[in-house]
């Protein structure tokens, strides 16, 4: 799966001195690329989600423009930018979560395992129980903290032993030890980092393939958040994450791979979050991680 | 412009406008008073008339009594309590349902335009007068009924305990909607996002979230049910009927008299006096207990099922 053309389109702008033609450069597989872009759209690792082309409209606006990418399995990959740049879209694009938005106007192709999720027979319910999700503010029900983690398996009519499911759960979450003696007690009086891991927990009982977060630790404190990203690179070892972030840091620390979204919907740069965070092929990525914009 | 306009210009003060003001403060002050001095005299003289009424007519009589019987000077309460049960009971078994239903569909699928053309059509609904549901009762619903085989008296408890329930559901479905679509976004998302359907969202995630508001709304109309009077005096006749319990069904086809009917019959009656006049003021009593109780009631409960969302 490695892309043996990698950042062979780097801008002209960007790096004027080593790609001043760049139709000299060999030909590249993608030919969306933009100017400034790096062309790269995978990376190592068996692809579990996958958009090509990606439009997005809300209404007249466009949220999204041609984004390509390749989500790697079992790994955390992480959406990164300034806000309004798309990057909650996209998540929002992979489990159809969208589709509660009247306006929103989806073109090209996004593909889960192979399947564009767009398409006619496709059962956005049935979807959303295999691409789970964990939002910016913590949200459980206003039930029992045992009814919380037990919703998805009960609308699903799971033939499974529910105690078990609902322990093993919260163990993953790391929230069973503070929470075992309790799990009669409403999922509100917990503190606001336990409530997420406890979002976390419902979201992982129904055993999706691939988790969602969307900026999951931005509403918490600092031990919470770490509590948090320590979670996040324990899920990677089972389930595909999915994090948009606008804390660079966190990028960093805990994903494998970052998608940088600037202004306008445009994914302007795809790779290793290492490459990105040491050596940015695209200026305006190195400007937005110093700091220098964004 | 000088100093000295300057120092004029934040101490002179316009004569008589304390005064003024003042005079505002007690004005404003009059009006919110009125309506509480006026609530209180209602019930203090409903008190004062209902007591007269009891040093003439034992209150045990009047509460265990089984016949209400004005010529007779029979003043047996439970017959009136029965029938204004049975119309609460009949009427909430429609709206309830009917109006939690209303109140989801408007909440949770109606598009923007269903909506705008739906919750005013409910709120004309509420602005009919009473006593046109009342008539609407006797002159269609009662032969409609029996279209379908029901041996209905022509003034019967079902037609008009009908007319009731959807007189109150507009109440019930705009109160719970006003509750439903306060219930945040995030539940909804957090419910979607484990695979529910629109279905499973309404019932599992918004209606318990907004419980509270729903059951608001219920004590609400329900004591409007209680009260409703124009109704049940054109469609329901004017004998009251002890429930019975021998024959459950043969209650609803027949008339019945409940309590705030029972009210309008003595007060328009002209040979009535003595304990029979009297009798209104008991009657009016224990209906304002019943209405005070449950909105006590309602207030405990609601209070106890909030949720407090940020």
């Amino acid at each position: 799966m490695t892309n043996e053309n990698m950042n062979t389109a780097a801008s002209t702008e960007t790096q004027p001195s080593a790609t001043a033609d760049p139709t000299s450069e060999p030909l590249v597989e993608q030919s969306i690329s933009v100017d400034n872009t790096s062309d790269r759209t995978t990376v190592d690792g068996e692809t579990v989600i996958r958009s090509k082309d990606l439009d997005v409209f809300y209404g007249e606006t466009q949220a999204l423009q041609s984004v390509s990418l390749e989500i790697p399995e079992n790994q955390v990959t992480a959406m990164i930018g300034p806000s309004g740049c798309g990057k909650s879209t996209f998540l929002r694009c992979i489990n159809r979560m969208n589709d509660l938005i009247d306006v929103a106007r989806i073109d090209g192709e996004l593909t889960f395992d192979g399947k564009n999720v767009y398409d006619e027979d496709v059962d956005p319910v049935a979807l959303r129980r295999r691409i789970g999700m964990v939002f910016q503010h913590p949200n459980p029900f206003p039930k029992s903290i045992y009814d919380n983690v037990a919703y998805g398996l009960r609308i699903q009519n799971r033939d499974v032993d529910m105690d078990a499911v609902v322990e093993e759960s919260l163990k993953k979450a790391a929230l069973w030890d503070e929470v075992k003696d309790r799990l009669d007690e409403s999922a509100l009086d917990l503190s606001g980092g336990q409530q997420q891991r406890l979002c976390i927990a419902r979201a992982i009982a129904v055993d999706p393939q691939v988790v969602l977060m969307d900026e999951p630790a931005s509403a918490l404190d600092p031990i919470a958040t770490s509590k948090i990203e320590d979670l996040i690179e324990d899920l990677a070892e089972e389930y595909t994450v999915v994090i948009v972030t606008h804390n660079m840091q966190q990028a960093a620390r805990i994903s494998d791979t970052t998608a940088v979204f600037l202004t306008g919907g445009e994914l302007v740069e795809f790779d290793d979050t290492d490459k990105i965070f040491e050596d940015p092929e695209s200026q305006r990525v190195e400007d937005y991680i110093t700091g220098k914009f964004g | 412009m000088s100093t000295d306009t300057t120092a004029d210009a934040i101490t002179s003060r316009p004569a008589g406008r304390e005064a003024r003001e003042r005079l505002y403060r007690y004005l404003l002050f009059a009006c919110a008073a009125t309506s509480i001095f006026v609530t209180v005299g209602i019930v203090f003289l409903l008190a004062k008339d209902a007591i007269d009424f009891f040093t003439l007519v034992s209150p045990v009589e009047f509460f265990t009594g089984t016949t209400w019987l004005l010529p007779r000077n029979e003043f047996g309460v439970l017959p009136l309590l029965t029938g204004t049960l049975l119309v609460t009971v009949i009427a909430a078994a429609i709206a309830l349902p009917v109006g939690v239903a209303a109140a989801v569909y408007l909440s949770e699928y109606a598009s923007e335009r269903a909506r705008s053309v739906l919750k005013p059509a409910l709120e004309i609904l509420a602005g009919i007068p009473t006593v046109v549901y009342g008539i609407f009762a006797l002159v269609y619903v009662t032969p409609f009924l029996r279209f379908f085989g029901l041996p209905l008296n022509t003034f019967n408890v079902l037609s008009a305990s009908v007319m009731v329930g959807i007189m109150i559901i507009p109440m019930i479905s705009s109160l719970s909607e006003d509750a439903m679509s306060a219930v945040p976004d995030s539940l909804r998302e957090a419910a979607y996002g484990v695979g529910a359907t629109k279905y499973e969202v309404s019932t599992g995630v918004v209606i318990p979230a907004a419980v509270s508001g729903i059951f608001s709304s219920f004590i609400l109309a329900l004591s409007r049910a209680i009260g409703e009077t124009m109704i049940v005096a054109v469609a329901m006749g004017s004998r009251s009927r002890l429930f019975d319990f021998a024959n459950p069904l043969q209650n609803l086809w027949q008339g019945n008299q409940p309590m705030t009917a029972a009210m309008i019959q003595i007060n328009s009656a002209d040979n009535v006096s003595g304990p029979g006049f009297k009798s209104m003021f008991a009657i009016g009593l224990t209906l304002f207990v019943i209405t005070f109780l449950m909105n006590l009631v309602s207030n405990r409960i609601a209070a106890r099922y909030r949720e407090e969302y940020n």
